[in-house]
């Protein structure tokens, strides 16, 4: 899928916008100033970035709004972070949480 | 009382009045407290005003399509102005992307009625962003505009990414332009179902269908409540145009019962209801990669609740503040405004808001204008006619829980089912929301039920046969904290007594 797949055409802006690339799991993404982390990956197309620790399914946006918490994702470094609110900034690295290295999860505790 | 406090590494600075909110109440309360002449800190989490109602892009890179899909943009923008103005004459100080985690009460019953409320950031790079805010800020009024968000139902497969809040995918397409899916379905109850599917459609996805719960009939029942505000009438002729200029089915009795995908969400089954909820029949699948979702909404309760301030359950099954005709609540110096005192919009959150403004400051000795005070509370009164009116016509089907499956994710954040809330109940004797959370845990997770709190109350007095009550509400609403903070500012806290 191209990484422009969902993006709406911004043809009536009136000034354009600061373009810059944030990395998600090393992978450039596109991304405006303004733009939040979850809104990038949705319009690149990602669904899903950590696996809950029960039965590691995928999560991703759900609420949008910094409700419901299900976005959590690492940024530049730091765990647990909304991408719903998080604004992208140019160069920010964006980490997939998969299981045993996630909010819950050590190498320790994970028995499988 | 200290304007310093030795124990924080920062100021505690003082207001006259603390506004926590910036969407339409929270806005219209501290521009009417400001211009009444009070000093007013307003606490918002969001990046700019507006909070979810007017979510829009970007203000540092301006676009003249900055109010697509808006309703009452102009009323926005005039608050906004204001803002800005009385911020500049620093009558206004804007704290955005700060949440309240702790309302700290008076100390004494005899003292001024200053509540202190501990803020942390909406996320951690916002520390290092923007103006350098105090970790509390202490006040003589607190007006509390918390907002609502989604009302939500569990429904087999909600837990599959692409499956999202109404809410959110409204979001992403006001603030970003996103959007969420190519191939969507809106489904749930109420109103709020329209917009979402036309902005959805605007923006260029095949919207497959809009699925109605209820009946569009429930409005008969209330034709002057509907007429009394003519806006909402002239919005509902716009999203009915909207419906029929992108051929968007609207399917009446009619509800999402399953969900399927492996690792995003591929299909969905739709059923046809009867009156009370039950399904007749499966009728459909539909091929979708977005779904959105949403029964209305809950307001946000915490904040309320951490004053001590009392509760009731309204109309639409949410829990809300009691407040007097002038917003106050139970709690001397505590006033709330907007969707907290019942869901009902953002016209009604604005006079309300207004109305609490003029309130605290006219509480404190301002000179108020007591025409302005009735002409709000007039207009109040005919827009809360029309919320109950929705609120009538759109209910929760009452059955809706015979829709679950035993593995049916109930709470998302401790993935809990529905066989396991009922096996508490059945095997356990959890007879009530407080009991059944304490043992299967759902709403103990991450959101602290605010996703499923509404939901587990529901199942808990529909188990036992009994209509919902405030009681079965007030677990979820009720909490130590009320925002996570890390445990460095927890540890950095002045202890009180």
């Amino acid at each position: 899928m191209s990484p422009t797949h969902h993006q709406h055409d911004p043809a009536t802006s009136t000034t354009d916008p600061k373009r810059f690339e944030v990395l998600f799991d090393g992978r450039p993404l596109p991304a405006i100033a303004g733009q939040s982390v979850g809104s990038v990956l949705a319009n690149a197309g990602i669904r899903s970035w950590r696996t809950t620790r029960v039965h590691h399914r995928p999560r991703g946006l759900f609420c949008g709004i910094g409700i419901c918490y299900d976005c959590l994702i690492t940024v530049d470094g730091v765990p647990n972070q909304r991408a719903c609110l998080v604004p992208a900034r140019p160069g920010m690295a964006l980490s997939s949480t998969v299981l045993g290295h996630g909010p819950f999860e050590t190498g320790d505790d994970t028995d499988d | 009382m200290t304007e310093h406090d030795p124990n924080t590494a920062s100021a505690r600075p003082r207001y006259d009045v603390a506004v926590v909110g910036a969407g339409p109440a929270g806005l219209a309360a501290a521009v009417a407290a400001a211009e009444a002449g009070r000093r007013v800190v307003l606490v918002d989490a969001g990046e700019q005003p507006g909070g979810q109602y007017w979510r829009h892009p970007d203000e540092a890179a301006p676009r003249d399509d900055e109010s697509l899909g808006h309703h009452d943009w102009s009323t926005f923008t005039d608050l906004r102005a204001r803002l800005h103005q009385l911020s500049a004459r620093q009558q206004i100080t804007h704290l955005p992307r700060r949440q309240v985690w702790f309302v700290e009460r008076p100390t004494s019953e005899n003292d001024r009625p200053t509540h202190t409320l501990h803020l942390t950031t909406a996320y951690a790079e916002a520390t290092h962003t923007g103006v350098e805010a105090p970790h509390s800020v202490t006040t003589d009024a607190l007006i509390l505009c918390p907002g609502g968000y989604d009302r939500q139902l569990p429904i087999h497969g909600w837990d599959l990414p692409g499956v999202m809040a109404a809410g959110g995918v409204q979001a992403l397409l006001k603030a970003h332009r996103t959007l969420a899916g190519r191939r969507a379905i809106v489904a749930g109850t109420g109103p709020f179902l329209l917009p979402v599917a036309t902005g959805l459609a605007q923006a260029g996805a095949d919207v497959v269908a809009v699925c109605e719960a209820g009946s569009i009939t429930g409005w008969s029942r209330n034709p002057l409540a509907a007429a009394a505000v003519p806006s909402k009438a002239r919005e509902a002729i716009e999203y009915t145009a909207g419906l029929i200029r992108h051929r968007i089915p609207y399917r009446q009795r009619t509800a999402i019962t399953a969900i399927h995908g492996s690792e995003a969400v591929q299909s969905v089954e739709l059923s046809r209801l009867d009156r009370h909820g039950r399904v007749c029949e499966k009728v459909d699948t539909a091929n979708v990669d977005l779904v959105a979702l949403g029964w209305g909404f809950t307001p946000s309760l915490e904040l309320i609740t951490a004053t001590g301030a009392a509760t009731r359950k309204d109309i639409d099954d949410s829990l809300v503040a009691v407040v007097d005709a002038e917003q106050r609540a139970t709690v001397p110096g505590v006033y709330v405004a907007g969707e907290a005192t019942g869901v009902g919009g953002a016209l009604l959150a604005v006079a309300e808001g207004e109305l609490a403004g003029l309130v605290a400051a006219r509480d404190q000795q301002m000179q108020v204008s007591q025409k302005n005070v009735q002409t709000l509370q007039r207009r109040i009164t005919r827009y809360r006619r029309f919320a109950t009116a929705m609120h009538t016509a759109h209910p929760v089907p009452r059955h809706w829980h015979e829709w679950l499956r035993a593995e049916t994710t109930v709470c998302r954040c401790e993935e809990v089912t529905y066989q396991q809330v009922s096996a508490v109940r059945d095997e356990l004797g959890a007879g009530d929301a407080r009991t059944v959370k304490l043992m299967a845990r759902p709403g103990m997770g991450w959101c602290q039920g605010r996703v499923c709190g509404f939901a587990s109350a529901k199942l808990a007095a529909a188990q036992e046969g009994r209509e919902l009550t405030g009681d079965d509400l007030r677990p979820t609403a009720k909490q130590s904290f009320t925002a996570p903070i890390p445990l460095e500012q927890l540890a950095e806290t002045p202890q009180h007594k």
